[in-house]
């Protein structure tokens, strides 16, 4: 199996879906003659051309509303927004038009596209360009939100993503790019919607997804030096939320921590806690933890970053803490 | 434009005025939800743009829908069963008045947010062009939609790509209760689409005759050359919604403009062409008068959707849907 950086597993899923379907294009800032703002779609604007691979202004409203028509229209388009923090100069496209318009109009279109963006802090780019508002998107029902952990699912996810016939938001984390993982060869197919054990163990079960999955995994290694074997469940897609590896390892450690890259309130780790006090109250033998960002706008000096975002050592401690 | 067709434009309008004072008394009666917008006194606009248009043509609009639903070909009875909330409407009852499509019929809703279906528009055209067709995508809105972002960042998208759209500014004088004057910084909303270099007319939304000739050119133009302006100068004889207290206009002013009231205007023409007779005229009203009742009766008579259409329709990929 090949091993390969998440941009490259990204990059291959692209690549291969535009080769085998040729419904499928790409729109965005700078994801032609530029090769992407991540380089994510190098070389792509000389292979397919300027028809499939399609440079937009610098607006966010028309470049989600326009993907919508096409995909209105059966086209399959791939629409890239720089970053998810923009992704709020659409949020009426998305939100009202992407999640909406199979439902209202009783079924008589579907809207295949894919909002390709990034997320997450760590990069020093102040607060307006830092955050990790995944949980914003999961709220709606209509959207499909995919957050990948690791290359292989990435990759998988992503040429999901694009054969599915709803929209989905698809977030990738800006400094997992060069993260280096195991690939399958050729047309592999993640389903979306499923959680994955990435680390097994039976003193604790560790949930997160995205960067905090890197995060999460780095702090169970610590912990197994001192004995304690933690399970890493990977949320992977954050709508529609699989909990059901979540819970049968619960049933079987009896104690979560929860990490996650947003902020604590309302969020994925309270969404969680509650569907395991919901569903399995019993089996608890502690509270369950959280592990979140601070509840700040991320501040561009980077101790006061570092500070602010979640670390490896906050999750060996919320660990401790349930133990 | 031969006789028949004047004929068939005057039934049309005289249809979208008899369907708009069936879902005003419907709505009195409570039995219509939500808001409710009707296109009474613009029904020129609708036809005469709308019957420019081939099949493969798109058309999608604003909430103001009934009117360019009959157009596009929707029956009346599908429109009434939608605005009724029934299975047997066009969106099957998930919609309501405001988004009404019959995709069948390349009539793409109906859409509530100001201004944000100009961007599906320019994709939908985007799609046309991607697949070689020369279809065009006809995209209306009121004057209101010219201030938002939306369509400046469609407007200028769609000259860039040189999509095929024609935009139809539906200039009613008023977004909601405030007057163009108050909320433009010009007083032609064509003035917007030069800022774009993008060709533009200019006209008399209350003569169908006109509407339709002006549709034809500016659709040749989107064919040959890409996006063309279209603003069409109307007005609602109604409030902009059920429950408008119409404070911000006064009585006089609507009635002077209920004298070009555009089925009069049509009215007169077809007389003065010796297309019609009165009594011809009459029997046609005394038809749709009856299709009218008809539609009522069906959509009143109309199943409900169950509760288990609650769920359906979420995701496409679930399966079950009319759509592939």
């Amino acid at each position: 199996m090949a091993v390969i950086t998440m941009r490259e597993a990204i990059s291959q899923a692209l690549w291969e879906e535009m080769e085998r379907d040729e419904r499928v294009f790409i729109m965005g800032e700078e994801v032609g003659v530029w090769g992407g703002s991540y380089a994510v779609t190098k070389g792509f604007y000389d292979h397919f051309g300027p028809k499939r691979v399609r440079d937009t202004p610098i607006a966010e409203g028309v470049i989600v509303g326009a993907a919508n028509g096409a995909a209105m229209a059966g086209l399959r388009p791939v629409a890239e927004l720089m970053t998810i923090n923009f992704a709020f100069l659409a949020m009426d496209q998305i939100v009202n038009h992407s999640a909406k318009l199979h439902s209202m109009f009783g079924g008589q279109f579907a809207l295949p596209l894919v909002i390709r963006t990034v997320g997450g802090g760590g990069r020093q780019l102040g607060a307006t360009h830092s955050q990790t508002p995944d949980v914003v998107f999961a709220h709606f029902p209509g959207l499909k939100v995919v957050a990948p952990g690791t290359p292989g699912d990435a990759k998988g996810l992503l040429k999901s993503a694009i054969r599915s016939d709803d929209p989905v938001i698809f977030i990738e984390h800006a400094t997992l790019y060069q993260l280096r993982g195991e690939v399958p060869e050729g047309q592999i197919l993640e389903p979306i919607g499923v959680s994955k054990i990435q680390r097994q163990g039976e003193d604790v079960t560790i949930v997160t997804y995205s960067k905090m999955l890197q995060t999460s995994l780095l702090a169970a290694d610590q912990l197994a030096k001192e004995g304690i074997e933690a399970e890493v469940v990977d949320l992977r897609t954050l709508r529609p939320l699989d909990l059901k590896p979540v819970l049968e390892s619960f049933k079987r450690t009896n104690r979560a921590v929860i990490v996650e890259e947003g902020w604590q309130s309302y969020g994925i780790g309270a969404e969680v806690a509650t569907r395991l006090y919901e569903q399995a109250f019993d089996y608890a033998d502690a509270p369950i933890r959280r592990v979140a960002q601070k509840e700040v706008p991320l501040p561009y000096n980077r101790t006061l970053e570092q500070l602010a975002l979640p670390q490896v050592e906050d999750v060996v401690r919320a660990v401790r803490g349930v133990l | 434009m031969d006789k028949a067709e004047m004929l068939r434009l005057y039934r049309q309008m005289v249809q979208i005025r008899r369907l708009e004072e069936a879902a005003a008394g419907l709505y009195q009666e409570g039995k219509i939800g939500g808001f409710l917008h009707l296109y009474i006194g613009q029904e020129a606009v609708g036809s005469g743009v709308v019957s420019a248009r081939r099949p493969e043509d798109r058309v999608i609009t604003a909430y103001r829908d009934h009117g360019i639903a009959l157009a596009a070909g929707m029956p009346a009875k599908t429109v009434l069963a939608e605005l009724l909330g029934k299975a047997a409407g066009c969106s099957r009852g998930r919609g309501g008045s405001m988004h009404l499509a019959d995709v069948n019929l390349n009539f793409w809703g109906g859409h509530a947010i100001v201004g944000a279906h100009l961007p599906l528009a320019a994709g939908m055209a985007l799609a046309d062009q991607y697949r070689g067709s020369d279809a065009a995508t006809i995209c209306l809105f009121g004057d209101g939609a010219t201030n938002i972002g939306y369509f400046h960042e469609a407007l200028n998208l769609s000259v860039v790509w040189k999509l095929p759209v024609l935009w139809v500014c539906e200039n009613n004088l008023y977004g909601m209760g405030t007057a163009v004057d108050r909320a433009s910084a010009v007083g032609e909303m064509r003035q917007k689409a030069e800022g774009y270099g993008m060709p533009s007319a200019r006209v008399d939304g209350m003569d169908v005759l006109k509407v339709r000739q002006a549709s034809e050119e500016a659709l040749t133009h989107v064919r040959e050359e890409g996006p063309f302006f279209l603003e069409a100068i109307t007005y609602r004889f109604r409030g902009h919604s059920m429950g408008d207290p119409e404070r911000y206009r006064g009585s006089e002013e609507v009635k002077k403009w209920q004298e070009d009231d555009p089925i009069g205007v049509l009215r007169k023409q077809l007389l003065a062409a010796k297309a019609a007779k009165e009594p011809d005229l009459a029997t046609l009203e005394a038809e749709v008068d009856e299709e009218i009742r008809e539609a009522v009766r069906f959509a009143e008579e109309s199943p409900e959707p169950g509760p288990e259409e609650l769920f359906a329709h979420v995701y496409a990929d679930e399966g079950g849907d009319s759509w592939q």
